[in-house]
């Protein structure tokens, strides 16, 4: 039996222990926010927080969560408006908008440990994530405007 | 009959046998070819009676369900198939087109709400099902606004009129002095005025008004075409609240993940499924029927797991033992040798798509010449949503809900994989976690149906990022030939441009070596040169997966070729690109290809309306070089420029591209700057997104892009062997300009791609010397 947070919420598990956090998330909890890109943590739009830090949750066994908080796009901020959330619509950053819950939980850990980040250091932290539409310039700017900067 | 680009094939040779397989086809898959022309159609044939047209017989028959398929779109009044009115006044728009991005889901609605002229913010978009009384629902070809603004225009006119008319009537006053303006009805010499709601009831027993009766708002009373919104489902995307195909569930539902032949069109010779039936949560495993030619949009077969959850799938499948017997025509598919063949083709002579005057006489006696050959290899789509469908038999009757580009195909495809009629499937369309032409291709939708009726629960196919790069529709490798002849100053007097690539026409027609009209009308033969001697080629070349298009189609290999020829041409004669290609272009024109030979394809519109205009394509150039100061760029080994200029998808586009090397080689691109005449527009920054996207595809493309096959099985499998653009890689800057035009609206989606492989290798040519005639870019040392 695992025990940890989601969101805020206790949650208990009793079933395969290295069933990835991913599907935990999206088959169990319906928590779809969090997306499957590419199963092996090359996209990163599966990006959760646990214990605060950005994971990639398709190659987080359940067992790793275990006693941890978990937070997902869903709870990122109860309203909707963590600061990268509304700078992302301030940018209009989304195109199809796929990978964007996983930028946006990548960009808010990145900002909870560094909160005014300069190009370098965004494009270090995000370089995980991948944008098939390519809307990289819009994620670094509004990364900018969430941190104050621009 | 019509393809997705508009336009009929197969290409015109092996005619009787390719228009048998064809007809065949299009028996089953009328949306497959049927598409682009669709709805515009509609408004032609029966422009007399717009309404009476697109309307069904209960359009105006209080308590008619808006044709959404939701069940809770309940209006009192339909006087579109695009637009409804609920009995308090709520405006529902319909979008009929799919949403993977480019925001048209968003802009065509708008476009009914500013011509009605109502609040944008009352206004709820519903997504359409698959129907062929909304005209084509296959958005592909970059031509959502341009094939339906003018139907987006009439509808919001019209219902104008009928509402300034029911509340003229009422207040008894002349429908010439009512005026609805954001929702609210106004008589301003009475001062009555009431909102759209009050009269809903009254304006849905009028009669309708004919077209010349409608007053089409001037540009300058737009509220909202030309100014800047945000698209509806923004804030569902930063949420995590918005549904994509990934997304969806349905009660009782088996999760699928299904073993595909590793070589295209074979067949299972043995499966063991003993060890996965093994495999907590999986239930049972299904095998699916091979495919017959033409594959069309069939799905490819295999052996399918389904269990009741994702995990157990994936789990199960990797526990199945699956023998394949080969196909030997693709077996020995290998893609080094097969680029041989490819150029061994091009170094022949093809099919002649284009002649002007002479070509071999001239180059004979040119004072100068140029020969070279150009490959760009063959390309995944990888959208970031792999494909997933949800489908539910029951009672003969299908309901899918996927991510599907074209949702009438996923009507005709199911349709005819489970033996009913297109009318027994209801096609729900989700948000699209990116298309690029894959999701065009309802394969996986077929592979729910046929799963769901074996299993008699509800199925959703995921397909893993494997199984998206392995068993796409890919995008043609292709290997061009060029030959220039120059007077001895310099001066382009004979070009031939040879083209082979295994022809999206292979998919519809079995076989086909040679491409349709709409791959060959792909710059091809439609490159808008001033040169008198001038002959193209389209030389064959056979398909060993099946081939599909992807986002800007072949104008991606088609201009690489022509721009990188052009700026070796400039330096041969100690020119620059922009010189050496206006002067190509020659005088501002509109070029009539009838003269050549060539029916102009021209996205399967009319020249009348959409010239081939050189002067458009030398305005963007001049005014990309000005922009990122081209002409007067100091190139050196770490800091360089290039530039190309193409027209595609009927808009004229340049970019310049800035790359910088480092010394151990690594190359960046700082900054691209891009000038695109796309015709009139509605949402600007959606335009400005979709080509500062493009950039990036464009760049991903050309930097790191290739897929190969070793003995007919496809080598790259996920992101660490088929790499795109990381946010590093990508161009760090976009300055996009968007030239304000009257032109007809035109693509906007795809011909930003083009130009930005030609002009990414030309800058790395002027700093580094080498010139890159094959992509992609990343197999050169660049240091």
């Amino acid at each position: 039996m695992i025990e940890l947070s989601v969101n805020g919420q206790p949650r208990k598990f009793d079933g395969d222990e290295d069933v990835p956090l991913l599907w935990y998330l999206r088959d169990e909890l319906d928590l779809t926010g969090t997306k499957f890109g590419c199963g092996m943590g090359l996209c990163g739009a599966c990006t959760v927080h646990l214990n605060g830090e950005a994971v990639r949750s398709c190659v987080t066994p359940i067992k790793a969560a275990a006693a941890k908080r978990v937070t997902t796009i869903e709870g990122l901020s109860a309203t909707g408006t963590h600061p990268c959330q509304a700078a992302w619509e301030k940018h209009n950053v989304a195109q199809c908008g796929y990978c964007q819950s996983g930028q946006i939980m990548q960009a808010a850990a990145l900002l909870a440990k560094t909160p005014k980040p300069t190009d370098a250091q965004i494009d270090n932290a995000m370089d995980g994530n991948i944008c098939r539409c390519g809307t990289y310039t819009r994620i670094r700017a509004a990364i900018h405007t969430a941190a104050g900067v621009k | 009959m019509k393809n997705a680009y508009g336009t009929s094939f197969p290409a015109p040779e092996n005619r009787s046998e390719i228009a048998r397989l064809t007809r065949d086809a299009y028996a089953h898959h009328p949306a497959a070819y049927a598409e682009v022309e669709a709805a515009p159609e509609v408004f032609k044939v029966d422009r007399r009676e717009f309404l009476g047209a697109i309307f069904t017989a209960s359009a105006f028959v209080l308590g008619a369900n808006l044709a959404t398929g939701s069940a809770t779109a309940a209006t009192t009044w339909q006087p579109s198939v695009y637009l409804g009115f609920e009995p308090d006044g709520t405006v529902v728009i319909t979008a009929h087109r799919s949403e993977m991005g480019t925001g048209s889901r968003t802009s065509l609605p708008l476009v009914v709400a500013d011509e009605l002229d109502v609040d944008w913010k009352t206004v709820r978009v519903e997504q359409a099902i698959g129907d062929t009384k909304f005209g084509s629902q296959n958005t592909d070809g970059s031509c959502s606004v341009r094939d339906f603004v003018a139907a987006m225009h009439q509808t919001g006119a019209t219902a104008r009129l009928m509402l300034e008319r029911a509340a003229a009537q009422k207040w008894g006053v002349p429908a010439s002095e009512v005026a609805l303006r954001m929702g609210k009805l106004t008589h301003a010499a009475s001062k009555r005025s009431a909102a759209i709601g009050e009269f809903v009831v009254a304006a849905a027993a009028l009669p309708v008004p004919a077209k010349t009766e409608l007053r089409f708002k001037d540009p300058g009373e737009y509220r909202y075409i030309g100014k800047d919104v945000a698209i509806v489902d923004q804030h569902n995307i930063v949420t995590g609240k918005a549904v994509y195909g990934m997304d969806v569930k349905r009660p009782g539902m088996l999760y699928a993940a299904i073993e595909r032949p590793p070589v295209y069109d074979s067949k299972i010779k043995t499966v063991n499924d003993s060890e996965a039936l093994q495999v907590k949560g999986v239930q049972k495993t299904v095998q699916l029927p091979p495919f017959k030619q033409p594959h069309l949009f069939q799905q490819l077969g295999g052996v399918a797991v389904l269990a009741d959850s994702t995990y157990a799938a994936l789990q199960g499948r990797k526990k199945l033992k699956v023998d394949w017997d080969a196909n030997p025509a693709h077996s020995s598919f290998n893609s080094a040798a097969y680029k041989q063949e490819l150029f061994a083709s091009v170094h022949n002579s093809g099919k002649p798509v284009r002649n002007r005057g002479n070509f071999d006489t001239a180059f004979n006696t040119a004072a100068k010449k140029l020969e070279a050959d150009y490959y760009v290899p063959m390309l995944a789509h990888a959208s970031m949503e792999p494909p997933v469908a949800v489908a539910e038999f029951k009672g003969g009757k299908v309901e899918a809900w996927c991510p599907t580009q074209d949702p009438q195909a996923v009507q005709q495809a199911v349709a005819a994989a489970l033996g009913i009629t297109a009318n027994d499937v209801t096609a729900n369309v989700t948000l699209l976690g990116g298309g690029f032409g894959r999701k065009s291709k309802p394969d996986y939708v077929v592979e729910a149906a046929l799963l769901s009726k074996a299993s008699g629960k509800p199925v959703k196919v995921v397909w893993t990022r494997e199984d998206d790069i392995r068993f796409d529709y890919f995008h043609s490798v292709a290997a061009m030939h060029m030959k220039g002849g120059m007077d001895s100053s310099g001066k382009l007097e004979s070009w031939l441009f040879r083209s082979a690539f295994p022809p999206i026409a292979s998919t519809f027609a079995a076989g086909a070596e040679y491409g349709a009209d709409f791959e060959t009308g792909m710059a091809l033969n439609e490159i808008l040169f001033d040169v008198a001697h001038m002959r193209a080629e389209n030389c064959p070349a056979r398909n060993h997966v099946r081939q599909g298009w992807l986002r800007a189609v072949c104008h991606l290999f088609h201009a690489f070729a022509i721009h990188s020829f052009v700026d070796e041409l400039a330096h041969l004669n100690n020119s620059n690109y922009v010189d050496y290609f206006l002067k190509t272009i020659g005088p501002d024109r509109q070029v009539d290809l009838t003269k050549d030979g060539v029916t102009p394809w021209n996205n399967g519109q009319p020249t009348a309306t959409f010239p081939l205009d050189t002067g458009r394509l030398r305005r963007v150039l001049e005014q990309c070089a000005q922009k990122s100061g081209y002409a007067k760029f100091a190139n050196t080994k770490n800091r360089a420029i290039g530039i190309a200029a193409h027209r595609s998808f009927l808009s004229y586009v340049a970019s310049a591209v800035e790359i910088a090397i480092d010394s151990e080689g690594n190359l960046t691109i700082p900054n691209v700057w891009t000038v695109a005449d796309v015709g009139q527009i509605v949402m600007p920054d959606r335009v400005r997104a979709q080509f500062e996207g493009a950039a990036v595809f464009g760049a991903s493309l050309a930097l790191m892009g290739e897929i190969t096959a070793d003995n007919g099985r496809i080598v790259q499998s996920n992101f660490n062997n088929y790499p795109v653009a990381r946010l590093k890689q990508a161009p760090q800057k976009i300055d996009v300009t968007i030239v304000a035009s009257n032109a007809p609206h035109a693509g906007v989606g795809e011909p930003g791609a083009p130009v930005i492989a030609p002009a990414l290798t030309a800058a790395i040519f002027n700093a580094t010397g080498k010139r890159i005639r094959e992509l992609p870019i990343r197999q050169t040392k660049l240091v």
